[in-house]
């Protein structure tokens, strides 16, 4: 009978089996997944697009991670249903599996929307390793894509098709590319650079229709926009999001809001059954409230949490809130928590833009506490300012520095330094 | 594990710490040739923070719970079980910046190929780091601390 149980082996999983490992090395362990494959980077699947990455490279830990971790890894196994009061978890193939301490780290799937069309040969979604060897193939033979949704994957995608010599267009339901995470400005420069690359992008349309080559053929040729407009592909890819994959968890008594409930050690109402990564709602320090929140680290971290509290290790989790670093066609961009206040009212805004250099830096302030970091185009500072941020240090005394070239780590007060043992032998 | 801690009463802020981790992680291992003929010049990993009168210098804390670890989305940075240092596989490495984004120390720099993250390997060839051999005030120091 395995001590642990986890459902999922992405970032979440493997968060939660290194931190368990580090605390109880022999209780036995089982993870289930339905990909068959070693432990990779989902991030990275569209550098496997692009060419630029192997599978080999994308694997995030190292060859027979799970093995030398002493776990039972089934994967290519799909769990079926949970059975809380008997503490089982079935398996498609009949078998059921008791645990003591429960994970789920079953992730997202990708959101898609309702269109006339969505079933034709040649409409991907683009999450895991599967999709993108799919889209691969495709591309064997493709010229143009349609790629719906241009936040972080739409815009990865976007960058591996470039790469590869497709014609793109995306196409955005909001009226600005990359909403989620940068204010108008840092969105129109990211804008323009994609443009230069010769990428099309429609903002505030959406597809409402996905044609055939001609009437009744089943490979994708065409959308229509909801304006009306066709623009002609040979493939569509939706990469509007992900939502929770909660299916295991329905009907059953543990809570369910969009994402599974959990609490500051990343258990369920449930005792005994924890959640983790982007099924779960954790922790957003800067909402003060608890979300979705389906980023690559803090799955990670949240599984971190979740394996130490499930080894017996009591664990809070500190929190995460809506943050990202990614290259766009090169420029690199940060993005952390509030990053355009719908209503300006308390807050203080700190900009710096100096378009000859595509450089733009915004801090947003509230009580003199960093509550937003946008940076474009200079991110070296990026960490010492989310360390601020997340431990709510007043920058009251440095503020106007903190978006000038001058800001450094002996710009901190001297408490703050010693906090972090700075210069203090 | 070495640590290399910095006492700022005692920094100059004359940046030699800099030029000899230059010198360190340069083909030639020479200070000329490595400033004058290797193109790009090779990176120093230390950086000296200055703000007048206050300096002192920095590198890879190789933190406990490593922030840049838990974040990486390659897998490039991870710790390494025998030495319990922050190592990072450049072969990995897709240059996402995200580890530059939650270090609190701003210890990862990019590269000198733009491509890649670079950090302090505490000199591991060497008996002491070069930033602390060459430190004329003895403003760094090696400290060893537990894993």
């Amino acid at each position: 009978m395995p001590k642990y149980v986890i459902i999922g082996a992405s970032a979440s999983g493997i968060g939660a089996v290194e931190a368990i490992r580090n605390i109880d090395p022999v209780g036995t362990l089982t993870v289930i997944s339905e990909e068959a494959c070693p432990q990779y980077s989902r991030p990275m699947i569209s550098d496997f697009v692009s060419g630029k990455a192997t599978f080999q490279r994308m694997m995030c830990r190292e060859d027979g991670f799970w093995k030398q971790n002493n776990v039972d890894a089934l994967l290519g196994t799909t769990a079926t249903g949970l059975n809380l009061r008997e503490k089982t978890v079935s398996l498609e193939n009949g078998r059921e599996i008791h645990f003591e301490k429960l994970l789920l780290a079953t992730g997202g799937k990708p959101f898609v929307p309702v269109m006339d069309g969505s079933d034709k040969d040649g409409v991907f979604t683009f999450t895991k390793i599967s999709d993108a060897e799919r889209l691969a193939e495709k591309l064997e033979t493709a010229r143009s894509v349609v790629v719906i949704g241009a936040g972080l994957i739409g815009i990865s995608v976007t960058e591996a098709l470039v790469k590869r010599g497709l014609k793109v267009t995306m196409v955005e339901l909001q009226p600005k590319i990359l909403s989620l995470l940068l204010d108008e400005k840092g969105s129109d420069i990211i804008e323009n650079i994609i443009q230069k690359a010769g990428v099309t992008i429609i903002t505030g349309q959406s597809v409402q229709r996905i044609m055939g080559k001609s009437d009744n053929d089943p490979t994708v040729g065409s959308v229509i926009l909801t304006n009306g407009e066709q623009v002609k592909c040979d493939a569509v890819i939706v990469a509007i999001g992900v939502v929770p994959r909660t299916e295991l968890v329905v009907g059953t008594e543990i809570k369910l809001n969009r994402g599974i409930v959990v609490d500051n050690h990343m258990q369920t109402n449930v005792p005994d059954v924890y959640a983790s990564g982007d099924v779960a709602e954790a922790y957003d320090f800067t909402l003060n409230q608890n979300r979705l929140l389906p980023l690559w680290p803090l799955a990670v971290a949240e599984g971190k949490v979740a394996g130490a509290n499930m080894a017996g290790k009591k664990t809070e989790y500190a929190g995460g809130t809506n943050m990202s670093s990614l290259k766009y066609f090169g420029i690199p961009v940060v993005s952390i928590g509030v990053a355009n206040p719908k209503d300006a009212t308390g807050y203080e805004i700190l900009t710096r833009y100096e378009p000859e250099k595509e450089l733009y830096k915004k801090i947003v302030l509230r009580d003199n506490v960093i509550v937003g970091i946008t940076l474009v185009n200079d991110v070296e500072r990026a960490g010492t300012l989310f360390h601020l941020m997340k431990n709510r240090v007043s920058v009251k005394r440095f503020k106007h520095e903190v978006i000038s070239d001058v800001f450094s780590l002996a710009v901190l007060p001297a408490s703050i330094r010693k906090d972090m043992c700075l210069g203090c032998a | 594990m070495k640590r290399i801690i910095a006492n700022e009463q005692v920094c100059m802020g004359c940046g030699l710490c800099e030029v000899y981790c230059t010198v360190q992680h340069s083909k030639s291992k020479d200070l000329v040739k490595a400033y004058n003929k290797e193109k790009p010049r090779p990176l120093s990993r230390v950086r000296l923070e200055v703000s007048k009168p206050i300096s002192f210098a920095i590198q890879c804390r190789n933190c406990e719970d490593a922030p840049c670890v838990t974040a990486c989305l390659s897998g490039a940075m991870k710790r390494d079980a025998e030495t319990g240092l922050v190592v990072h596989d450049k072969e990995r490495c897709i240059g996402c910046w995200t580890c530059v984004m939650v270090c609190p120390y701003g210890a990862l720099k990019t590269d000198v190929s733009g491509k890649v993250v670079a950090k302090c390997d505490l000199c591991m060839e060497l008996e002491t780091p070069a930033c602390v051999a060459n430190c004329p005030n003895r403003a760094l120091t090696v400290k060893q601390v537990k894993t």
